[in-house]
């Protein structure tokens, strides 16, 4: 080969536009056709812990989104100066000081959701998302196909919680972000209609429930089954 | 008595799988046959039952705010406790280590039935959810020890409990998109739904 088709190669190389197909894959393929959670079966803990509003259950996911491109980009960095042997302690260490970086900022600016989402902050340390990632993508790609792959799979993981979130407040405690729904659509209906709420959706058997059937639903779409 | 309430209660009440969700992961993926189950679940309540205590230890000695007044008073301001995170799980990961080599050295019958679940405990949320509780409730020693056991326990035997069923399970006709996670879920909320009933206990 020549020193001008090698230059091409390298210009053609390199070249890949900012956001080309196999880059726009990398995030919508874990949004429905492989999803973290109702597919590759990881982060369910967290899933269903913090769901039962919407509000905690938001800030969770961009907590979980932030640790994940993070970690993703800062592990793809060192990728080649990692020994092998101790890989899964650098990548814990990288984690931990991210996520004591989402806590102690919760800490400072929104006490109330730092009480409320109590261990469950510190548990994304061990939410296999972030280490499924680091395994499985940044330790053997670039780092912005990483900080990609990593915004692509938190966000699948992130509707998913905010879904099973949606269903358990507004059936478990009749509204939406803290908005009284089923006050607003009883008192359409005169003042002896009530809708009444199911206080099973708010303990952690309505989670389940309601997950299994959003990945019910899910799977049949996408025709996935499970041998 | 406050002791022995106290593992009834995280055995049963407070169940780590059916109260909160933690260590589902593997709760899922290894209930597939008793026998890896009944392993890993030991293999839990083994190391949940050294890291909380050592935890405690290094919490009550090291991190909390004032903890360091034992070294010197001038210490004594010292607020480690942002370290937390990542001190639990370098406890864990070492600890975790540090059980597989004994157990490898000592009994390698023991090591060959437990082997690759080992290493994927140190990333189990069941045991850094443990260690954190343990931060939270202000546990002393021994009610740490008798807690971490005790949730050892209870997530031994949810995840028994789910493979025996899923055993069975085999044999019926599970329509397609519910084949596996699906159903499992649905299983583990009737089973919690059964664990429940233990809520109204006071001890």
């Amino acid at each position: 080969m020549s020193a001008e088709t090698v230059e091409k190669a390298i210009v053609t190389k390199s070249a890949e536009a900012l956001l080309s197909k196999r880059r726009k894959k990398l995030i919508s393929d874990p949004l429905v056709d492989d999803n973290p959670v109702t597919i590759q079966v990881l982060g369910i803990c967290s899933a269903l812990a913090v769901t039962t509003q919407m509000k905690p259950t938001l800030v969770m996911a961009i907590a979980v989104i932030f640790v994940v491109v993070m970690s993703n980009f800062v592990i793809s960095l060192m990728r080649n100066t990692v020994p092998g042997r101790v890989r899964i302690i650098v990548q814990l260490a990288v984690v931990a000081t991210l996520v004591t970086l989402v806590n102690e900022v919760l800490k400072a600016f929104a006490y109330d959701m730092y009480k409320e989402l109590s261990v469950f902050v510190g548990l994304i340390i061990t939410n296999c998302i972030v280490m499924g990632r680091l395994e499985a993508f940044a330790m053997g790609n670039k780092p912005y196909d990483s900080v990609l792959d990593g915004f692509g799979s938190a966000l699948g993981y992130s509707w998913i919680i905010l879904a099973v979130a949606f269903f358990r407040e507004l059936l478990g405690s009749g509204a939406v972000f803290g908005v009284p729904v089923y006050d607003y659509i009883s008192s359409l209906f005169g003042p002896d209609f009530t809708l009444a709420t199911n206080g099973l959706m708010v303990s952690p058997v309505g989670a389940f429930m309601i997950l299994g059937i959003i990945i019910w639903v899910q799977r049949t779409k996408t025709g996935y089954v499970e041998h | 008595m406050d002791l022995f309430n106290l593992g009834i209660r995280s055995i049963f009440i407070d169940n780590m799988i059916f109260a909160y969700f933690l260590g589902m992961c593997s709760f899922l993926a290894v209930s597939k046959k008793v026998s890896t189950a009944m392993g890993l679940g030991a293999a839990v309540i083994f190391v949940l039952t050294v890291t909380v205590p050592t935890n405690w230890m290094l919490n009550e000695y090291v991190l909390k705010e004032g903890a360091l007044a034992w070294i010197s008073p001038g210490l004594a301001e010292i607020d480690l406790s942002f370290l937390q995170f990542i001190m639990f799980i370098a406890i864990i990961a070492a600890m975790v280590q540090l059980v597989e080599m004994i157990v490898e050295k000592f009994a390698p019958a023991l090591y060959g039935a437990l082997g690759i679940f080992l290493p994927l405990i140190a990333v189990n949320c069941a045991i850094l959810g443990g260690s954190l509780f343990m931060a939270q409730r202000d546990y002393t020693l021994a009610e740490s020890a008798v807690y971490g056991f005790g949730s050892g326990v209870g997530w031994l035997l949810a995840i028994v409990a789910l493979a025996a069923i899923r055993e069975k399970l085999k044999y019926s006709h599970v329509p397609n998109g519910l084949k596996g996670l699906g159903i499992t879920m649905l299983l583990t909320g009737l089973m919690g739904l059964a664990f429940m009933s233990f809520m109204g206990i006071d001890l």
